[in-house]
């Protein structure tokens, strides 16, 4: 079934006023409700090679596992079956990097940070690892939904930093996992009910250090009406605060609620009840 | 790596530098800072070390521990800040390494913490399988590791924020003056919006909306919804932003109104 009648997607990606190349990769698919940003590191383009990695692999793997899986069912522990099945195309794409990354001596040490939503059921899946982010916007508030794997949200979670202190820290951008950097590495997934007119931000740090959260809401809350200019204004206005990183925005809004085609087994049996 | 210069009535008496994660300061001999003077307690304060962060906590000494004039209990310090302990002064100094190029800047690397600045005690490490196998449920999100774990990766690249770039100065407008419009025709002429905003909204949400962006080299309009488009000087806008200039007519949504900066 496909989503595009419920989901509308915007994407915008700018290299900003500093970096002389953008080793930030986005992929968006309205038709199977899936949103993937990765935010690359490493030297010379071995960023963008590992960020590029991430988002060609996990939106072609995530199509062709949908064709025979319905990810709203539940597996035997009572999770849905997106999240298995965004565990092990992750854990895939892990490997492909890191393997490139131990084979190629100019891609040695390259990483990528990640964001995955896979909208199904009137549901979304996160997944993430690093410190790029998901927002949802609902009812004009913005809230950040995932957190992110730094030393500074660590020291935030201990108490001896404060939100606001955080602003002024040396330790910027320092990850706490990556995808492609280790074997293996463990994705944060969790499902939330979707809404209809949420509208979803997932973005990279580019965008949430140079904008101030209130002005990402008021964006979203003025402009909702126009998803793609929204993106656009988005890194605009991080640009104009200077720019200093890549900066990357997908937008997703919920037009209406997209339950689950039910399929033709539930429905056969329904009609014997 | 950022160093505290201790002084008394201006004479320079020692610099240390933070290499330790506790760096202590107090009268006794154990301390790393050692002040032998009878109003500085026996473990006076310590200072915590993150990597480029520092961090003063007072250790319930009797007189107590002022940074910048203000006494203090726990301080994240700030390049430049002055800690006050007796008639002592230590200043912190703690500047972007300089050493790191514009090339730097521009390059994202991976880089792993070094072990002796941060010794690794990560609660899951993903080489653990172990850990790997429990780490099959559905959250991540259960265990953070102590605060002083290493960061695993590092992207130091935008790290340093203090010495921006050239390339990128902080564009904020000085003293420009304020774009404001003023409504010309229909039921609310003679009225004026201040665009104090850095987004403004104008016309009827689901007929005809257009938004005025105040950007550090001024004011730009751009469609946001509806069939039509908005009308600047009897020109219809296409979909690409542009920029007002002083006294120029808007139609939007039937509604006349005068786009002016005021000084």
């Amino acid at each position: 079934m496909s989503l595009s009648a419920s989901l509308e997607m915007a994407k915008a990606t700018h290299t900003g006023m500093v970096r002389s190349h953008n080793e930030d990769s986005i992929a968006i698919d309205g038709e199977i409700g899936l949103a993937v940003l990765a935010d690359g590191m490493g030297g010379y383009n071995a960023g963008e090679v590992a960020s590029g990695i991430a988002t060609a692999l996990i939106s072609s793997e995530t199509r062709e596992a949908l064709v025979s899986q319905s990810p709203h069912q539940v597996d035997t522990n009572g999770s849905p079956l997106a999240t298995g099945l965004l565990r092990n195309i992750i854990s895939k794409a892990n490997t492909s990097i890191f393997q490139s990354a131990n084979s190629q001596p100019q891609y040695a040490g390259m990483g990528t940070t990640l964001v995955v939503a896979l909208f199904c059921n009137s549901q979304v899946t996160l997944a993430h690892i690093g410190d790029s982010r998901c927002y949802r916007q609902r009812d004009g508030k913005l809230e950040q939904i995932t957190r992110d794997h730094s030393l500074l949200q660590e020291q935030i979670d201990s108490g001896l930093l404060t939100k606001e202190a955080a602003k002024r820290s040396q330790n910027k951008n320092l990850v706490t996992r990556a995808l492609g950097i280790e074997p293996a590495v463990e994705a944060e997934i969790h499902t939330y009910p979707a809404q209809e007119g949420d509208i979803y931000l997932i973005c990279s740090d580019g965008l949430n250090d140079m904008v101030e959260d209130e002005d990402i809401e008021m964006t979203l809350e003025a402009l909702g009406a126009n998803l793609q200019l929204a993106a656009e204004q988005l890194v605009q206005m991080a640009n104009d605060n200077g720019g200093r990183d890549n900066i990357s925005v997908v937008l997703i809004k919920v037009k209406k609620d997209f339950p689950a085609d039910e399929g033709l087994f539930a429905k056969f049996f329904s009609w014997f009840k | 790596m950022a160093k505290l210069i201790l002084s008394l009535d201006g004479q320079l008496i020692k610099d240390f530098t933070l290499s330790k994660e506790r760096t202590t300061i107090g009268r006794k001999p154990h301390n790393d800072i050692q002040i032998d003077n009878l109003a500085v307690s026996g473990e006076h304060a310590i200072i915590m070390t993150i990597l480029n962060d520092s961090f003063l906590e007072d250790l319930g000494s009797t007189n107590g521990t002022l940074v910048n004039g203000q006494p203090v209990k726990k301080h994240f310090l700030q390049s430049g800040d002055t800690v006050e302990i007796g008639k002592y002064k230590l200043k912190y100094m703690n500047e972007a390494p300089a050493n790191m190029s514009q090339a730097d800047f521009e390059k994202t690397m991976v880089l792993r913490a070094p072990a002796a600045a941060a010794p690794k005690q990560e609660v899951r490490n993903p080489t653990d399988t172990q850990t790997n196998i429990q780490a099959i449920s559905d959250t991540g999100a259960a265990v953070a590791p102590p605060a002083s774990a290493p960061a695993v990766a590092a992207k130091p690249a935008a790290a340093p924020v203090p010495p921006v770039p050239p390339a990128a100065p902080p564009m904020t407008p000085v003293a420009a003056p304020m774009g404001t419009i003023q409504i010309l025709s229909g039921p609310n002429a003679g009225k004026e919006l201040p665009l104090a905003k850095p987004l403004t909204t104008l016309g009827k949400p689901g007929v005809q909306v257009a938004v005025i962006a105040k950007r550090p080299h001024g004011y730009f309009i751009t469609h946001v919804e509806g069939a039509n488009f908005p009308v600047v000087n009897g020109k219809t806008l296409d979909a690409q932003a542009h920029q007002l200039g002083d006294h120029d007519i808007i139609e939007l949504a039937g509604v006349k109104m005068e786009f002016f900066l005021k000084p």
